[in-house]
């Protein structure tokens, strides 16, 4: 038996070195987490509930420190410090997953998970990621080695293949994390750009292996500042990035592992990575790879020259289109119900995780397909649902 | 109306119910166009037009009331904002301990109470006055932003007390409210009340070292006006001390940059002995006994604002529930002091003596007392500051017989240890005490000014972290916008 990981725990921290020791915390704090000695402010982890009214009293941001932490530091060693110690090499945990570290970023996957309907799980045979190890004070700087149109030329929409070159920066990540664009300059109102996150469409060891670089999938949005500042990049520009980011969306690294893979889009991106990893590692691996996949018209499909050399062995493609004239519309609800022996069997095996990827409104309708599949096969969609999220094998992530 | 948000109906943004206080209301915007002209006035000099990134109170609960934008300063939101009432206080000391705390004036107390308005209240555009030249030489945009903000802020805690003199003391209010408007900071006719409040802040490290001296005796103040009975002027208070908390911010951390950067400048150019006055001022950064004797100046102007060290005044408003201690809620004892003593240091047949006075009547003394212990705290920052970069120097505050203009010492001449010295001593020594027209000539030549975003004038490192979050290059100040 496996020892239990222990929950990792985000504890609120005051940077010493900068606090001036105004109080204004202390008599903010609603729940009297923030306490005092003659040397530190310090913040009572077993108190503290993360309400956040003492960050924005704070006149100095000495405030808005966190560190992920296996065992909570103690008031006494709080007390003692002259300065932050700094963030303990962890492992993220399987469970209550540390997705990232900005609340900023926290609050974006928050959403883009909300589709999951509970706490999200990482897979148990994911690698360990590491989360957030460059943030908007600190970004990785990385050049733009390639930005190809992926979508047909008289295509409506304009997708794109971006290739960001780390150069001898570390910038670990996994199939299925994302990073965060830093968008130069400031709004109408002066305020710096937000974050964007963008999956990560290649494998953990780059476009090439050991390349240190990854790939984007990017839709060029009309008016969009970050989509369209990245697809006009040229060769040669540096980016700002943040991240990795994400801890449970993972690729699962268990040969035998089925992966339904469902998405719309740019939603392709984190298939391209797993596919990609599951070719390069493990060409031979007993589980299946099913990728549905939506888009109006092949002209307009990501990837799809590429996808049609990718292999029927390594990986089943249902392709849908719901605007070639003449045809009648298909969604990839529909593909899923017209292939409802074979997703239903897969459904029925343990080692089969399910991800879906893209626009919020397919969220619904994948789910009223998965039940549809379920009903004929006799099975309870909504307990099985929850039963593998638990277990780290449904996911979600739209936007 | 919930009074936890900020009414914007009217001119002036309250949490007080203004729309429905005609008279108070009127008496205010009556009182606005001559705020505005004394802002255009004494206010930043050159930079009225400049859009500046400062944080405005949209709500006095914690996740309202810092919201940060581009702001004109002429157009920033001056408000009426008190902390939320809580109808279950109570009078925490004095005589009237444990009478629900007061809504309005007591009759009886009405002079004093408005005394105490009024001083609080000079003291807020005084420093405006002061500083309004500094924003010329700001070393960066990010000090010059902190500057401004400072300054706004001052403005609003003067409209804090203008407030309570309108709304509390009919036409002695109003007339007092004019007065405040009135009065300017170094005018030979017509100065602000409190000495510290009519020397100049000719350079930056002056800003800095007022708004950690300085601003911390307004801090202590407000705290022990934050204590009192009469409950409008306790809630006034309590908001305002989250707002002195920033300058107190500005200056702990001003001086902090300026010691770094003259720490890391020696230690860079092997300068290893911190009295190498001239190697170092070489390097183009401020030697460490000048800024020794810049925080002299500084910390003994302002324990002159605490009065005289016994004083009938101080006992007098204590015993009325008007002005407590610094944290007065906080102490364990009977909040009455009639018995209690305090001990105090006096000057006895020519000797520096500590001697058991009334403790009523030794408040200033204690509360200066906690004041000198809240400064030293930071200076010792400063040290491990100094420490950490390897460079061997400490700062120390000086004994408080040093210099003083008020109290008990202020006919004889100590130096910064304590040491009661001769007029021709002290002529002799003055130069190494406090700074000389000399040490404030090369300040003055290191303030030039610094514009570009994301960049700090070679004296002064640049910040930790950047206000509001924001990154190295954000520009804070949009000078010519």
């Amino acid at each position: 038996m496996n020892a239990p990981t222990p929950e990792l725990l985000k504890q609120h921290v005051i940077d010493p070195e900068i606090c001036i020791r105004c109080n204004t915390c202390e008599e903010t704090c609603p729940v009297d987490a923030v306490t005092h000695d003659g040397n530190n402010y310090v913040v009572d982890a077993s108190i503290c509930n993360h309400c956040m009214d003492c960050i924005s009293p704070c006149p100095t941001g000495s405030i808005d420190n966190w560190r992920v932490v296996a065992t909570p530091y103690s008031l006494e060693e709080q007390f003692s410090w002259n300065e932050l110690p700094a963030q303990q090499e962890l492992e993220a945990a399987d469970s209550g997953a540390i997705e990232a570290l900005e609340q900023e970023i926290e609050s974006l996957l928050e959403e883009a998970r909300k589709g999951l309907g509970g706490k999200p799980v990482a897979p148990h045979s994911a690698s360990k990621p590491t989360v957030n190890l460059y943030n908007r004070n600190k970004p990785a700087i990385a050049t733009v080695t390639g930005n190809f149109r992926l979508t047909h030329g008289d295509a409506d929409s304009d997708v794109r293949h971006i290739i960001l070159d780390f150069g001898d920066l570390p910038f670990p990540v996994l199939e299925g994390q994302s990073i965060g664009i830093v968008p130069p300059g400031t709004d109408a109102a002066g305020k710096p750009h937000l974050v964007r996150l963008y999956s990560v469409a290649s494998s953990r060891d780059g476009e090439k292996p050991n390349a240190g670089n990854l790939a984007l999938t990017v839709k060029r949005e009309v008016g969009g500042v970050c989509s369209n500042y990245l697809c006009d990049l040229p060769r040669g520009a540096k980016v700002e990035v943040t991240g990795p980011f994400g801890a449970t969306f993972l690729y699962p690294n268990d040969p035998a592992a089925n992966i339904i893979m469902i998405c719309t889009g740019t939603g392709s991106a984190p298939f391209r990575a797993f596919t990609e990893r599951r070719r390069r590692a493990m060409p031979d691996a007993p589980g299946r790879l099913l990728l549905f996949f939506g888009a109006r018209r092949p002209e307009e499909l990501p990837y799809f020259g590429p996808l049609q050399k990718v292999p029927e062995k390594l990986l089943g493609k249902y392709f849908c289109y719901s605007r070639v004239s003449g045809q009648p519309r298909v969604y990839v609800q529909d593909r899923i119900r017209s292939e409802a022996a074979t997703v239903a069997a897969l459904l029925q095996d343990p080692n089969t995780h399910v991800y879906v990827c893209g626009l919020k409104g397919m969220e619904s309708g994948v789910n009223e397909a998965f039940a549809d599949v379920c009903r004929g096969a006799s099975i309870d969609w909504a307990a099985l649902r929850v039963t593998m999220r638990e277990a780290g094998r449904y996911h979600v992530e739209t936007y | 109306m919930n009074l936890m948000n900020v009414d914007y109906s009217t001119k002036i943004p309250n949490n007080v119910n203004l729309a429905e206080d005609r008279q108070v209301l009127k008496a205010l915007e009556g009182w606005h166009p001559g705020y505005l002209d004394w802002w255009n006035d004494m206010g930043p000099e050159g930079f009225q037009e400049s859009l500046v990134y400062l944080r405005t109170a949209v709500s006095v609960d914690p996740k309202g009331w810092a919201k940060f934008d581009y702001v004109r300063m002429p157009d920033y939101r001056w408000g009426v904002l008190l902390a939320p009432q809580d109808e279950a206080r109570l009078v925490n000391f004095g005589q009237h301990k444990g009478e629900k705390a007061w809504q309005e004036v007591p009759g009886e107390y009405r002079a004093m109470l408005r005394r105490l308005v009024v001083i609080q209240g000079d003291t807020e555009p005084a420093s405006v006055e002061q500083q309004r030249h500094l924003g010329k030489t700001a070393p960066s945009l990010y000090d010059m932003r902190n500057l401004f903000q400072v300054n706004v802020e001052e403005g609003r805690h003067l409209w804090a007390m203008v407030y309570l003199l309108q709304k509390y003391f009919g036409r002695d209010g109003r007339e007092e409210a004019d007065e405040l408007l009135r009065r300017r900071s170094g005018d030979a006719d017509s100065p602000r009340m409190l000495g510290a409040f009519n020397e100049a802040t000719p350079d930056w490290l002056s800003f800095f070292m007022f708004t950690f001296f300085t601003d911390r005796d307004g801090k202590m103040q407000l705290e022990s006006l934050a204590q009192s009975g009469f409950d409008p002027l306790s809630r006034t208070c309590r908001f305002m001390l989250t707002e002195e908390a920033h300058h107190m911010f500005v200056g702990e951390t001003g001086v902090g940059r300026v010691l770094q950067r003259t720490c890391e400048a020696m230690k860079a150019a092997g300068v290893e002995d911190a009295s190498e006055i001239e190697k170092v001022r070489a390097l183009g950064v401020i030697d460490l006994p000048t800024i020794q004797k810049k925080m002299n100046l500084h910390y003994t102007l302002s324990l002159d604002l605490f009065g005289s060290e016994v004083s009938t005044n101080a006992a007098n408003f204590y015993n009325a529930g008007l002005k407590g201690r610094f944290q007065e809620t906080k102490i364990d004892d009977d909040h009455r002091l009639t018995d209690a003593v305090y001990p105090v240091l006096k000057l006895v047949d020519g000797k520096i003596t500590r001697v058991d006075e009334p403790a009523l009547t030794a408040l200033n003394m204690r509360l200066r007392d906690d004041y000198t212990e809240d400064c030293a705290k930071g200076v010792e920052r400063w040290n491990k500051l100094i420490e950490k970069t390897g460079v061997k120097y400490r700062l120390e505050l000086p004994h408080t017989a040093f210099h003083r203009q008020i109290g008990e010492f202020k006919n004889v001449h100590a130096t910064p240890s304590g040491i009661i010295i001769n007029d021709a001593e002290w002529a002799n020594k003055r130069g190494d005490y406090l700074p000389s027209e000399s040490d404030g000539a090369f300040i003055e030549s290191l303030m030039q000014p610094v514009s570009e975003p994301g960049k700090y004038a070679n004296w002064i490192a640049a910040p930790k972290v950047g206000i509001d979050n924001k990154p190295g290059e954000f520009e804070y100040v949009k000078i010519a916008a």
